[in-house]
């Protein structure tokens, strides 16, 4: 134990002796490996800070809210026993909101209608083109989590008469009325005059897939006149205890069987999502595309740990008579392949560190340029880009350093 | 080369110290060691056999091809032969594997060889303390006893200098020390003084003929009389047979 001990003390200092002695070709080879802990490290960041940037969005769409849909969300590979299912309709909301009343101890607060399509939406030479019209009631407001920067959302007379009266999402105001506020003002959605009550503050958005601020919001009898609601709508229900989730999603499935008059045995026509079940979808397409940028950074890795191994190739042949003599001073196979073995994962562990640094600092950096990226260095990554690059070195090293410490003392000690 | 009666004549008259050796520490018999160069063998030991006991100073000697280079290795323990025996400290080394073997250079033999092998970038204090590193010594064990062998070189004052800040004498010097180090059973020194001038080597032949009369076991592998004049026999190789064997007292 002793002796391997000393052996392993011995390969430190011989390898840090190495690198001190030939300063240029151990900075070129480390670089290798500093590029390659930086790519990966970074790839590491980013895969962090996309999900860290999804569970932002999905926060926005509401953790506490289920939603009654037609369709479950994911794919469905047996499409046709959902598209024979009944559309949802508006008055749905309501015979839940009645249960729900009903109901002592329910676990659901609100059940809100939500009608939603495209369209574009002008006032005077300035258009929009492709906003999210959601036609709703004043419950909405009880499901969202954004402010409103200016107005507000309209009230219940206002949605029950279907009065023409819209709050725009912070995007679509800015490109009508840049900068002006729109407060009372008119546009035209879908060929339909409404007048501006409200303006939801900047969201976001979601995944970077669709703006949470490239919206209106309509009273849903508005909605009905222009759009129509035959295709059905989508009933949010916000529940009142999100630790709760699976109990609410229960409760709330009973209750849409009881609104459908549903038999017992009878499936479900209708599918209640929560975006948890979203994420568990979305999961493995984020894995994958992880998958997909480490293996791509790994690849400069790789050409950084061939660096290392040619380098060992090279410090074996040069050191070959010095091998012939420690074997000759009684150096075991062992000794001579820990010596050249430490000696790669030094480096290696010189570019993990540097690496490391430069990640770092570039993280910081992009934190500070633009906030909004998400962007996370943690501690995890310190042990795991360590670990990588000791395991590089280890990979690179052991076939140089086997082959020395297999060499023939006799052989050895006679090259020159 | 000269001839066996010129050696014998060139003894110096003076009566040197001579100590009755001890129990046999090499024993080889009827060694043989073929080698294989591209498609021709190459025999270059062809049944060899020779016992050395403790305390001896033996040279070994003869022409470039002789098998020479062959025996020094064989008796080093850096090879095994094809064919035969070799008993060291009654162990048969023949059979033995290569960490095995490693371990009896490291614990019973002291080489020193013809260009030093020293490492250049270590102290020559680092230097004599390898051998005890491969022994598995604690760094304190280690420090005292390099300390002590550079002092018996007569190298006490040079124990942090590199190899390149010293003469090849000294270079020498301090191998002869790691050599020391560990207490080898035999030091084996191949072409001890090739490297070094006249003089310089006439010092070091003086350094291994005190050593010899401290107790230890000399081999030295030559191929000059005035060196192997030191010895108390000498062995001489031709054709990888041996040719002779004289004892000069």
């Amino acid at each position: 134990m002793q002796r391997l001990w000393n052996e392993f003390i011995e390969s430190f200092r011989i390898a840090i002796t190495q690198i001190r002695a030939n300063k240029m070709r151990s900075i070129l080879t480390a670089l290798g490996v500093i590029i390659g802990i930086v790519a990966v490290t970074l790839m590491g960041t980013a895969i962090k800070g996309i999900d860290t940037g999804f569970n932002n969005s999905l926060a926005m769409l509401g953790d506490d809210v289920l939603y009654v849909q037609k369709w479950p969300w994911g794919g469905v590979e047996d499409w046709w026993n959902y598209a024979n299912r009944p559309p949802i309709r508006p008055e749905a909301a309501d015979k839940l909101n009645a249960i729900i009343e009903q109901t002592p101890n329910s676990l659901l607060e609100v059940a809100v209608p939500v009608g939603g399509s495209g369209a574009p939406i002008k006032s005077g030479d300035n258009k929009v083109n492709g906003v999210q019209i959601f036609g709703t009631t004043a419950d909405y407001g009880r499901l969202i989590t954004a402010d409103f920067s200016e107005g507000r959302l309209f009230n219940e007379t206002e949605a029950a008469g279907g009065r023409p009266v819209c709050v725009l999402g912070y995007d679509v105001a800015d490109a009508l009325f840049q900068g002006q506020s729109p407060l009372d003002r008119s546009v035209v959605i879908a060929g339909h005059p409404f007048t501006v009550i409200g303006v939801i503050a900047k969201q976001g958005s979601f995944l970077g897939l669709f703006s949470f601020d490239n919206q209106a919001i309509v009273p849903l009898e508005a909605f009905r006149r222009y759009a129509g609601v035959r295709r059905g709508v989508e009933v949010r229900v916000k529940i009142k205890d999100k630790t709760r989730l699976i109990d609410a999603k229960e409760e709330l499935i009973g209750a849409m069987r009881r609104v459908r008059g549903q038999l017992p045995g009878e499936r479900d026509n209708f599918s209640v999502n929560e975006t948890e079940a979203f994420k568990a979808q979305l999961d493995p397409i984020k894995q994958g595309i992880a998958m997909a940028g480490l293996f791509i950074t790994g690849l400069s890795l790789f050409v950084g740990a061939i660096g290392i191994m040619n380098i060992t190739f090279v410090s074996v042949k040069e050191r070959t008579k010095e091998i012939g003599t420690r074997k000759a001073l009684g150096a075991r196979r062992r000794s001579i392949l820990l010596q050249f073995l430490i000696e790669a994962v030094s480096i290696c562990m010189i570019g993990g560190v540097v690496g490391l640094l430069l990640t770092y600092g570039l993280v910081f950096g992009v934190g500070k340029a633009f906030p909004a990226m998400p962007v996370e260095f943690s501690v995890g990554l310190v042990f795991i880009s360590m670990g990588v690059s000791v395991a590089t070195g280890i990979a690179s090293g052991f076939v140089p350093a086997w082959g020395a410490s297999r060499l023939d003392p006799v052989v050895a000690l006679r090259y020159e | 080369m000269s001839s066996s009666s010129a050696t014998t004549s060139a003894v110096p008259a003076v009566p040197r110290p001579y100590r009755p050796p001890g129990p046999v520490v090499i024993e080889i018999e009827n060694v043989t060691k073929l080698y294989k160069m591209g498609e021709e063998i190459v025999h270059a030991l062809r049944g060899v056999g020779l016992t050395v006991r403790r305390n001896e100073y033996l040279a070994v000697m003869g022409p470039s091809g002789s098998g020479k280079s062959t025996m020094m290795n064989m008796l080093g323990c850096l090879d095994t032969p094809t064919t035969g025996k070799y008993h060291f400290t009654g162990k048969d080394v023949s059979s033995m594997t290569d960490d095995e073997l490693a371990d009896i250079r490291n614990r019973e033999i002291g080489f020193v060889f013809q260009t030093f092998n020293l490492l250049p970038r270590s102290t020559t204090l680092a230097n004599v303390e390898l051998p005890l590193i491969y022994a598995g010594l604690s760094p304190h064990a280690r420090r005292e006893r390099a300390i002590k062998a550079l002092h018996d070189v007569g190298l006490g004052e040079r124990m942090s200098h590199k190899p390149n800040e010293l003469s090849g004498g000294q270079r020498q010097r301090v191998a002869i020390a790691r050599a020391l180090v560990n207490n080898p059973s035999i030091i084996l020194a191949d072409e001890p003084t090739g490297n070094l001038d006249s003089k310089t080597g006439e010092e070091i032949m003086q350094l291994l003929e005190e050593l010899y009369e401290q107790g230890n076991t000399i081999i030295v592998v030559t191929h000059e009389e005035d060196i192997a004049r030191h010895a108390r026999r000498i062995v001489r190789l031709r054709d990888g047979l041996i040719e002779s064997d004289v004892r000069q007292e």
